[in-house]
C-alpha cells in the first residue's frame, strides 16, 4: 500500500540543517522532518571542535576578519557574498543556540569561551586567533542535542527511519514533494508538498577511509543529480589531517587548537617549514597535503602511512577538560595513551564542500544563470552555497548549518505560505518502486558490500589528497566496471520489516552515481586549488579556473560538465601563504 | 502498486518458516570465503539472537564465523555477518564510533554500543542480543518509542521565560561544570534497557530520561527545575531506583548515571520537601 501526505514543507534530513530548517519552517506552515535515522543520531552529532563567530570574547574580533578567512580558506572558490553573509549571522546564531541552552564552555567572567582553530586569524592572517565557540570536544552533540530539544518543545513532526528515494517533480520544472520508504514495514510514503528541502548530509562513503558515519551516502545529491539537477563543485573534498590511522575516526583540529602538534618520523614539527606563521593551525588541505608529502619523502613513522599527533607536552587538566572525548577515542581504538604516547594520524575523507548548487536564501539553482527550481531547497553538507569554496575551514560547518538552515526554513516556509499546491503528476512513486523492484529482483551475482569496498578503496587511492591525470582515467573505467557490476546486485532479504540490506543497496547506486560527478569534475580541473590537488598541476590558475564547476547527468549515465562563475567580492584573490 | 513489492506469506510457527521466500542463493557463496583467517587476522564466532516475525513467531539463535582483524570493532564483524552472510540480518548503526548511540545491544550479558567493542576483547566468541525492556521489532533492532516518550515526558528543553539578554547568559564556569556529565547523553538507551526496574515496570521513565531532566534541573539558566522534579516525583519516577549502578555501568559515555539520579531524588526530597 502507498500512503499519502500532504504537508506545505517537507525537510529530508534530521542533522542540524534539517533541525535549524525545520524550527523556521514549522513557526508558518505545516512541516514534516523525513529523516532515515532517529534525528539524534545525524552526523552533526559527531562534530567536535566548535563553531566560531567573531563574538570577540577573549580577544578583538570583527566578522569581517571571520569573512576574510572563510574566503581564503576556501581559496577563493567561495561566493564572497555568501561568506560575508555567514560571518555576519555567525554571532546571532551563537547567541540564539546559548538562548536555547546550547552548554557552552565559558570565560572566568561567564561569557561564551573562544579557542583557535585552523584557517582562523586576526586582522587578515597576522596570528590565530580565537573565535570558536565550544562544549568540550562535542560541539556538534550539543548542538544536535540543543536543536531536537526545541524540536520537542515547539512539536516538530517527524518521520523517524523514513528512507528519501526521490523528489516529486511537475512537468513545468517544479518539485511538489518526495517519495519515501519506511524501514519498519517497507511501505512507500508519498509526501505531497509545496515546498522540499534536503538537508541529507554529506557523501563521505565514496572513500575508505573516512570520518563520516556509515549512513552518509550522498542520497540528496544524488537524488537531485538524477532528476536532472547539476552538482557544483563536486571536485573538491576535504581529507581531514588527523583521522585515526586506519580507522579514519575523527582527532578533532581543537586538539592542534589546544597545543598539540604534528611529528614525522624524525620527530621534527614539520608543520612549521610548510605554514611557518601558523604552522600545525593551518588549514586542513594543506597539512594533509603536508602529511601525504612527509610519507612519500619517507618521513611516515616506521616509513609507513602516518605520521604523529602529539600533546605529551599539553597539561593534563587542557587534555581532560577540552579534548577528553578524542582522547578516549585513541584509547579505545588505538590503544594508545595521549598522555604519554602520540597518537597516529592519517588524512581521512572528512567533508564535501561540493553538493546541490543553493543560493544564499536556501534555494536549489541550475545553471551558470541560477534559475531557482520553484519550491526546491538544500542546506547543510549537501548543499553548495558557496561558503566553503575549495577547501573548509574548521568549525564553519557548524556555523553553515544553523545559519543556512535558518535561511533555508524560513524562505521555504514564505515560499509555502503564499501559493496553492502543485498538481502532482500521476502515480509520482512509479520510478521510486521500480527502484526497489529491480534490486528485490536483481540475480544476486555480486554482493553489494564488494562493490561499495572496491569503490571506496579506489576513490581513496585515485581520487585521494593527490590526484593525477593517469589515475582519474583509470578510476573512470573502474566507476563504469563498478556501476555494470552493479547491475549483478541483489536483496537476499525479501521481508518488508526493516529490509536494511535493501536500503543499503539504494544507498551504494547513489554513492556510484555521486563518485562518478567527483571523478569527471577532478579530472576536468586540470590545476590544483584548496582540497583539490592534481599531481601533473600543482599550481591555481586563477585565469582559466575561477570558476565553479556543475556536473550534469547524461541519460546514459556519464557525466557533462558546465562552469558558472565565482561571485567575487572585496577580497582579491592572492597566493594563499600562512 | 507497492504490495507486489512484497510476498504475501503471513507469519508461519517456527515449523514453517521455510515458507518463508528466500531470495535467489548466493552465487558468489558467502560460505567459500570463510576459510581460515589470514596472517594477523583471528576467528571470532558470533552467536546472535534473531528475530523476525515475517519468518517464525519465536526468536532463534544463529552462529556466524567471520574472519576479522583484532582491531575491528564487533560491529563490523555483524557487518561481515549482515554483507556476506545474511543480509536479512537487522540492526542499527550510524557513525561507529560512540557517539551517535544507534547500536546498544546485549554483548555478552552486558549492555555496550557495538561501535565500541572491539573484537580482540571478545574472541573467540561473542554473544550478542536485543537490548531488554523494549519490544523487538526484528534481530537486534527494538521498539524505541517508549523511551523516546519518557525522554519528553521531562521536558527535556531550557525553559526560561525572562526576556533574554542581547548578548549570551552568563554562567560561571563552575555553574556550567554542574551539569556537564549530564549533557554527555546520546540516548542510546544502554542504561534505561539495564536497569531491572525498567524490565519489570514499563511505567518507570528510566535512568535516560532521569539524566537529562538532571541535565536541566542543575543548569543555573533553567526556571523549571520544580516542574521537572514534580514529575520525577511521582510513582513512575526517581524513588523506583534501587540503586543497583547497572546503568552506570552500562553508559558508553562515561556518565555516572547513578549519581545523577540520586542528585534528583535528593533535589526532590531536601530542596523542596
Amino acid at each position: 500500500m502507498t500512503t499519502v501526505h500532504t504537508y506545505d514543507a517537507v525537510i529530508v534530513g534530521a542533522g542540524g540543517a534539517g533541525l535549524r530548517a525545520a524550527l523556521e519552517s514549522s513557526k508558518r506552515v505545516r512541516t514534516a522532518v523525513i529523516s532515515k535515522l532517529y534525528p539524534t543520531r545525524s552526523h552533526t552529532g559527531a562534530a567536535q571542535g566548535g563553531m566560531c563567530a567573531a563574538l570577540g570574547n577573549v580577544e578583538e574580533d570583527y566578522p569581517e576578519w571571520h569573512a576574510f578567512d572563510t574566503v581564503k580558506g576556501g581559496d577563493y572558490l567561495v561566493d564572497q557574498p555568501a561568506a560575508i553573509v555567514m560571518a555576519d549571522e555567525a554571532v546571532d546564531a551563537v547567541i540564539e543556540l546559548e538562548h536555547w541552552g546550547f552548554p557552552f564552555n565559558r570565560t572566568r567572567d561567564g561569557r561564551i569561551d573562544q579557542r583557535r582553530f585552523g584557517g582562523h586569524t586576526r586582522n587578515h592572517g597576522e596570528a590565530p586567533v580565537r573565535r570558536a565557540c565550544y562544549a568540550a570536544d562535542r560541539t556538534g552533540h550539543m548542538i544536535l542535542q540543543t536543536l531536537y530539544q526545541q524540536c520537542i518543545k515547539n512539536d516538530v513532526r517527524f518521520f523517524n527511519e523514513f528512507y528519501v528515494l526521490d523528489l516529486i517533480m511537475t512537468d513545468d520544472g517544479r518539485c511538489a514533494g518526495a517519495i519515501a520508504y519506511e524501514l519498519a514495514d517497507g511501505e512507500i510514503h508519498v509526501f505531497h508538498a509545496k515546498a522540499v528541502l534536503f538537508a541529507t548530509g554529506g557523501y563521505g562513503k565514496i572513500f575508505k577511509v573516512t570520518s563520516n558515519a556509515h549512513t552518509l551516502t550522498g542520497d540528496g545529491p544524488a537524488i537531485c543529480y538524477r532528476r536532472g539537477i547539476p552538482l557544483e563543485d563536486m571536485e573538491f573534498f576535504q581529507f581531514h589531517p588527523t583521522g585515526i590511522y586506519k580507522m579514519g575516526i575523527l582527532i578533532s583540529e581543537a586538539v592542534r587548537g589546544e597545543g598539540g602538534i604534528l611529528i614525522n618520523n624524525e620527530g621534527e614539527r614539520f608543520m612549521e617549514r610548510y605554514a611557518p606563521t601558523i604552522k600545525d593551525l593551518a588549514p586542513r588541505d594543506m597539512v594533509s597535503r603536508a602529511i601525504y608529502q612527509e610519507i612519500k619523502e619517507g618521513r611516515g613513522i616506521d616509513r609507513k602511512d602516518y605520521v604523529y599527533l602529539d600533546v605529551r607536552h599539553l597539561d593534563r587538566e587542557v587534555i581532560e577538560k577540552k579534548i577528553p572525548d578524542v582522547t578516549e577515542f585513541a584509547r579505545i581504538y588505538l590503544g594508545v595513551e595521549p598522555l604519554t604516547e602520540p597518537v597516529p594520524i592519517q588524512p581521512t575523507a572528512h567533508y564535501a564542500m561540493g553538493g546541490i548548487p543553493t543560493d544564499v536564501l536556501g534555494r536549489v539553482v541550475i545553471g551558470p544563470d541560477e534559475v531557482p527550481v520553484p519550491g526546491l531547497y538544500a542546506a547543510g553538507e549537501c548543499a553548495c552555497v558557496s561558503v566553503h569554496g575549495a577547501n573548509r575551514l574548521g568549525t564553519n560547518s557548524l556555523l553553515d548549518i544553523v545559519v543556512f538552515g535558518r535561511r533555508g526554513g524560513h524562505d521555504m516556509a514564505e515560499f509555502a505560505s503564499g501559493l496553492d499546491a502543485a498538481t502532482p503528476p500521476p502515480d509520482p512513486e512509479r520510478e521510486a518502486v521500480e527502484m526497489l523492484r529491480s534490486l528485490l529482483t536483481g540475480p544476486n551475482l555480486e554482493f553489494a558490500a564488494d562493490i561499495r569496498a572496491d569503490l571506496q578503496r579506489h576513490m581513496f587511492d585515485l581520487c585521494g589528497v593527490v590526484r593525477a591525470e593517469d589515475g582519474l582515467r583509470r578510476l573512470e573505467g573502474i566507476l563504469a566496471s563498478l556501476v555494470e557490476r552493479y547491475k549483478l546486485i541483489g536483496v537476499h532479504d525479501r521481508g518488508r520489516n526493516f529490509n536494511t540490506e535493501l536500503m543499503e543497496a539504494v544507498e551504494l547506486g547513489f554513492l556510484l552515481d555521486v563518485s562518478r560527478t567527483v571523478v569527471a569534475a577532478a579530472r576536468t580541473r586540470d590545476e590544483s586549488r584548496g582540497g583539490h590537488y592534481r599531481d601533473d598541476f600543482p599550481l591555481r590558475d586563477d585565469e582559466r579556473w575561477l570558476v565553479h564547476s556543475l556536473a550534469y547527468r547524461e541519460k546514459d549515465g556519464s557525466v557533462t560538465m558546465e562552469y558558472k562563475n565565482v561571485k567575487l567580492g572585496p577580497y582579491v584573490p592572492m597566493e594563499r601563504k600562512y | 502498486m507497492t504490495d507486489e513489492l512484497w510476498p504475501q506469506t503471513p507469519p508461519e510457527g517456527p515449523e514453517d518458516h521455510e515458507q518463508w521466500e528466500e531470495g535467489p542463493p548466493r552465487e558468489p557463496g558467502a560460505k567459500e570465503r570463510i576459510g581460515p583467517p589470514a596472517p594477523g587476522q583471528i576467528q571470532l564466532t558470533v552467536r546472535i539472537r534473531r528475530y523476525n516475525p515475517e519468518r517464525r513467531a519465536g526468536s532463534w539463535w544463529e552462529e556466524h564465523s567471520v574472519n576479522m582483524e583484532p582491531t575491528d570493532r564487533l560491529l563490523d564483524a555483524l557487518h561481515q555477518v549482515k554483507w556476506y552472510h545474511d543480509g536479512s540480518l537487522a540492526l542499527r548503526r550510524s557513525c561507529a564510533h560512540g557517539v551517535c548511540g544507534s547500536d546498544a545491544m546485549l554483548i555478552n550479558g552486558r549492555n555496550a554500543l557495538a561501535c565500541k567493542v572491539l573484537v580482540k576483547d571478545v574472541a573467540p566468541s561473542v554473544t550478542v542480543e536485543p537490548i531488554r525492556g523494549l519490544r523487538v521489532l526484528k534481530d537486534l533492532v527494538v521498539d524505541m518509542e517508549p523511551f523516546f516518550a519518557g525522554y519528553r515526558r521531562v521536558l527535556p528543553f531550557l525553559i526560561n521565560d525572562e526576556e533574554p539578554p542581547d548578548r549570551e547568559r552568563r554562567q560561571t564556569p563552575e555553574e556550567r561544570e554542574r551539569y556537564d556529565d549530564t549533557t554527555k547523553c546520546i540516548l542510546c538507551a544502554a542504561c534505561t534497557t539495564s536497569c531491572p526496574i525498567f524490565w519489570a515496570d514499563e511505567e518507570y521513565i528510566g535512568p535516560a530520561a532521569i539524566v537529562n531532566a538532571h541535565r536541566f534541573v542543575f543548569d543555573s539558566r533553567d526556571r523549571a527545575a520544580g516542574t521537572r522534579l514534580d514529575i520525577l516525583a511521582d510513582k513512575t519516577g526517581v524513588f523506583r531506583c534501587r540503586t543497583t549502578f547497572n546503568c552506570t555501568e552500562a553508559c558508553p559515555r562515561g556518565i555516572k548515571v547513578t549519581k545523577a539520579i540520586q542528585e534528583v531524588k535528593r533535589a526532590i526530597m531536601f530542596d523542596r520537601l
